[in-house]
């Protein structure tokens, strides 16, 4: 099995065709993105006791929250800890341990639902399943940005547009199984548990077998390296991930994604009571569901969107396109609000959330073109740890400034307004961050000899 | 390290069928799921 799994059994055939790598990436993303759709067992599963309704000793909300906090800050830190782990052992073997995770984390969660121990469920969803969120995450991006040097956006804006997508599958299969599952005596969440833990693990283990690296010194046909020149961030040279943390410009694109999630995050948990507080006797219930559905098409959309613009326009004018258009269109929110246009109001965040979403695909080749594509992996893996902070940061602040906002007298209509202006800064903030990145200084770069473009074999000096 | 005798994976070409299988197995969830959140998106025009 080993062998099976080892990075040299991966080494694509003639023939292959790079064209199969995006689905087995997607297989994994398409399965982890279930984590953005969690909230469907809230409710559920907070009357695991009483089934109809919530009885003494049932969960509350409160602590069924933690399940998603702990998987997120996990995700995070794993992706820190085994970036360099996924690199060296290549995309079959850190798919294959994703979704051994993730497939057990659910059937340890599942355990927990049923012998209704939280801290079960917070070992398996949160932290095993956690960590198959942060080695799946990163898993394809090494090998996405190896097939496609040419594409280095579209390609990996491709798997991760199916983090984005995970959820749209995961919430109507979720509430269909429930339904199906249901009786006078259970909620279904546990059997639901089990079927999609196996369901996500048979679908990760295709992606995971399907995954070929190219030979040394493949390159598309036709494809030659650009030049590096002075002045552009697209290096051929490599900075190691111990390397790439000590410089300005890791901190740099860290300040800048940690804004960016933190702007589009903290809207996308409460953009259901948002717009019915904004336009209160306007926007209904099931009219606010269809606002969340609409908001997650466009963060899905986004990341492939955004991340192939950038093949064309570069990383850095893409990041300045979030943060120019996202400060605007923050700005203008309020007015919305003023103005009474639920319409305006549904666009703006349309537009904010696929610059959230375009934001999480574009990184990855913007870490590659600045620090090289050897060891992006790992190198993305530590960046991720500005997601996590941002998972964080982000509901706080929209959260704590509201309820500030209404204990002084502010009608519930208005309490968003002042975040608004506040998330306008702080990606104004991420606008000068970005736009004094500049190319890393040699002292940093790896110390070998490019032979030729990206994937290249390269001789130690 | 590159053999001598192998050769160089290409990037158009492949065997078709793989490439269906792999493309529909991702891209009909997705599609289900899309028009499942479209569905319930309606009622925000509605």
């Amino acid at each position: 099995m080993a062998g099976l799994l080892s990075k040299e059994r991966t080494i694509a055939g003639p023939g292959f065709t790079r064209w199969l790598i995006p689905p087995c990436a997607l297989a994994t993303h398409l399965c982890i993105g279930q984590a953005y759709a969690l909230s469907v067992f809230n409710l559920p599963m907070t009357r695991q006791l009483g089934v109809t309704h919530s009885i003494p000793g049932d969960w509350r909300l409160t602590e069924l929250g933690w399940i998603f906090t702990i998987a997120i800050f996990v995700l995070g830190a794993s992706a820190a800890l085994f970036g360099k782990w996924v690199q060296a052992v290549g995309p079959r073997k850190s798919g294959f341990v994703a979704a051994l995770c993730w497939g057990i984390g659910f059937l340890v969660g599942a355990l927990g639902i049923k012998t209704h121990q939280l801290w079960l469920v917070y070992l398996g969803y949160g932290v095993i399943g956690g960590c198959g969120l942060g080695i799946g995450y990163i898993t394809p991006v090494s090998t996405l940005i190896s097939w496609f040097p040419d594409r280095r956006g579209m390609s990996t804006g491709m798997a991760i547009m199916g983090f984005g997508g995970g959820a749209l599958i995961a919430s109507p299969l979720s509430d269909f199984l429930m339904k199906h599952f249901s009786s006078p005596t259970s909620t279904g969440v546990v059997q639901t548990w089990v079927v999609l833990g196996i369901i996500y693990l048979v679908f990760m283990m295709g992606g995971a077998f399907g995954y070929r690296v190219p030979p040394d010194g493949w390159k598309p046909a036709g494809w030659v390296p650009p030049p590096e020149k002075a002045k552009t961030l697209i290096t051929q040279h490599n900075v190691t991930p111990g390397d790439a943390v000590k410089t300005p410009q890791f901190w740099l694109l860290w300040v800048v994604l940690c804004l960016n999630v933190t702007a589009g995050i903290g809207v996308l948990g409460q953009a259901s009571a948002m717009i019915q507080e904004m336009f209160k006797g306007r926007i209904l219930p099931s009219a606010a569901a269809g606002f969340v559905g609409l908001l997650s098409i466009f963060n899905m959309g986004g990341r492939f969107g955004w991340a192939s613009l950038s093949d064309k326009i570069g990383r850095k004018a893409t990041y300045m396109c979030f943060f120019a258009i996202g400060t605007a269109m923050y700005a203008l929110v309020p007015l919305t609000g003023k103005i009474g246009s639920p319409a305006l109001f549904v666009a703006c965040f349309c537009v904010i959330i696929s610059m959230y979403g375009g934001g999480f695909a574009t990184i990855p080749a913007y870490l590659s073109d600045v620090f090289g594509t050897k060891y992006v992996s790992a190198v993305h893996g530590r960046l991720l740890t500005a997601w996590s902070a941002a998972g964080v940061f982000g509901p706080v602040l929209v959260n704590y400034i509201r309820q500030f906002q209404i204990d002084h007298g502010i009608p519930k209509n208005q309490a968003y307004n002042i975040t608004m202006y506040i998330m306008a800064v702080l990606l104004v903030i991420g606008f000068f961050a970005n736009l004094v990145v500049k190319p890393v200084a040699e002292r940093y770069h790896e110390r070998t000899v490019p032979v030729g473009g990206p994937g290249d074999r390269r001789v130690t000096v | 390290m590159t053999a001598p005798n192998e050769a160089r994976p290409t990037s158009g070409s492949g065997n078709g069928i793989k490439l269906t299988l792999a493309w529909l197995a991702v891209g009909v969830p997705l599609l289900w799921g899309v028009v499942e959140t479209l569905r319930k998106a309606m009622a925000l025009f509605a």
